[in-house]
């Protein structure tokens, strides 16, 4: 049986880890390498790796950390964020990432997500999105740079239509945040994942909102996503991995206990 | 020419794909490890690691302009295809851009299709469950291990089936035949099971 995958988020900001409430206040939590190492042998699934400041400055960052972490681990990571080219995923590819995310770079040029899947494959592009539910429509939307309060900017784009878009032009997994939920722990987006899962034939991860172990279960119980994402509840220790996974196999939700 | 041990493992350079986690798993194990694309090299080397992500055709193409192909073929030492090394160690692959399936190395006499999920997700991208192994290379590993796979085509279970997961449908999670041994998924992403796996191959002896 397939295993619900359980993905701490590092934040990464100038070579540190990061992470804020809302994106903003980011309060540093600590070294890439080690923390990437003690999630690997604490039982994560999977690590993602985003760049917070990358896309929203323009500039290319230097991502050699992207080996060293590379070195340490034996599980799967993605890294997200300024990756705007061809050259800069295959160089981050060449690294040792197994995927590369895309976000704000895939809202402004589309065609990106088609030329990184002719090159790389399907199974190396993750679209991340950035939803948030607009209560003036009562609709779901897509919000672009987010990586800081004064670059954040809102698209023409509905979510579930960018998340049929996205799959049309071959990314092989979505990453949702609910930016409503980021940071404030509240729990996942159920309905929205919901919505979005039904339009959904790649991977879906949720991500957003996680402040407990039941917020975990909750997702997977009500929601047929493959992975829940989360950041903060893992870098300050609230939640153990084996504790999490420990309560999901408890809850008979598929998990990787080694 | 590089010098190279007689204890070497030597990863095949296909230029289309990314060797450097098969490299660095297998470096954790042994010191005695090399990426070449040279048949003296890989023909040489105690035993032979084909690595692959990507698709069917574009690997084929890349091991022909390399001119590999008789090289792989001729190979009498342990070899262990990894994910698309796999797939292209088979007779042929639907993973095509055109309609005509794309010819393998025949090495294992069964082919790759289309994974077949009653409707969940692909790629099929995950840690699933290995059941049925059959074969040294799992030795010492539990039945319902978990290991990493990332993939939308497979082989089915057959005669050449030495470890078998389920998706939907039951596929082989590693498939050999005499020294060829390929594994769908990824060893070198899974974890402490992947490393017994990949040491295992290390300390593998084919009867010749």
């Amino acid at each position: 049986m397939l295993a619900k995958r359980i993905i701490p988020c590092l934040d990464v900001r100038d070579g540190k880890v990061v992470k804020g409430v809302q994106f903003t206040n980011h309060k540093i939590m600590g070294d890439i390498v080690d923390l990437a190492a003690r999630y690997s042998d604490e039982g994560a699934d999977e690590l993602v790796f985003y760049d917070i400041t990358a896309s929203a400055y323009g500039n290319k960052v230097d991502k050699s950390w992207v080996r060293q972490v590379a070195e340490v681990i034996n599980i799967p990571f993605c890294v997200a964020g300024g990756i705007k080219t061809l050259e800069h995923a295959r160089e981050i590819l060449a690294y040792g990432a197994d995927k590369i995310s895309i976000n704000s770079p895939a809202l402004t040029e589309p065609e990106l997500i088609t030329r990184m899947q002719d090159e790389f494959g399907k199974q190396c592009i993750v679209v991340g999105i950035d939803s948030y539910h607009d209560q003036e429509s009562n609709s779901y939307k897509v919000k672009q740079f987010t990586g800081s309060d004064s670059t954040t900017q809102f698209t023409d784009w509905y979510t579930l239509d960018w998340v049929e878009k996205v799959q049309q032009l071959g990314c092989g997994e979505i990453v949702l945040n609910a930016i409503n939920q980021d940071g404030v722990k509240n729990g996942y987006d159920i309905e929205q994942l919901q919505k979005v899962r039904s339009a959904c034939t790649v991977p879906l991860i949720a991500s957003g909102g996680a402040g407990s172990i039941q917020h975990f279960i909750d997702v997977f119980n009500q929601t047929n996503v493959d992975g829940a994402l989360a950041a903060s509840v893992f870098h300050k220790q609230e939640i153990a991995i084996s504790d999490l996974k420990q309560q999901l196999a408890n809850n008979q939700i598929p998990t990787r206990i080694d | 020419m590089v010098e190279i041990g007689k204890n070497s493992i030597v990863i095949i350079d296909t230029g289309v794909c990314n060797l450097t986690s098969v490299y660095q798993a297998i470096r954790r194990l042994t010191d005695e490890v090399i990426a070449s694309d040279d048949p003296k090299v890989i023909t040489q080397a105690e035993k032979v690691v084909l690595p692959g992500v990507g698709a069917a055709q574009s690997g084929m193409q890349s091991i022909t302009n390399k001119a590999l192909i008789e090289t792989i073929q001729q190979l009498t030492q342990p070899v262990l295809g990894i994910c698309l090394g796999m797939q292209l160690l088979t007779q042929t692959s639907e993973e095509s851009s055109n309609n005509s399936p794309v010819k393998g190395l025949g090495l294992i006499p069964t082919k790759i299709e289309h994974l077949e999920t009653q409707g969940q997700p692909l790629p099929h991208m995950g840690w699933n469950q290995l059941s049925n192994m059959k074969h040294p290379i799992f030795d010492g590993i539990a039945n319902n291990a978990f290991v990493y796979f990332v993939h939308s085509y497979g082989a089915p279970i057959s005669d050449y089936t030495i470890a078998s997961s389920d998706y939907g449908n039951k596929f082989s999670a590693a498939i050999a035949k005499d020294n060829f041994i390929g594994l769908q998924f990824h060893p070198e992403k899974s974890g402490k099971t992947g490393e017994a796996i990949l040491n295992n191959f290390l300390n593998l002896r084919i009867e010749q």
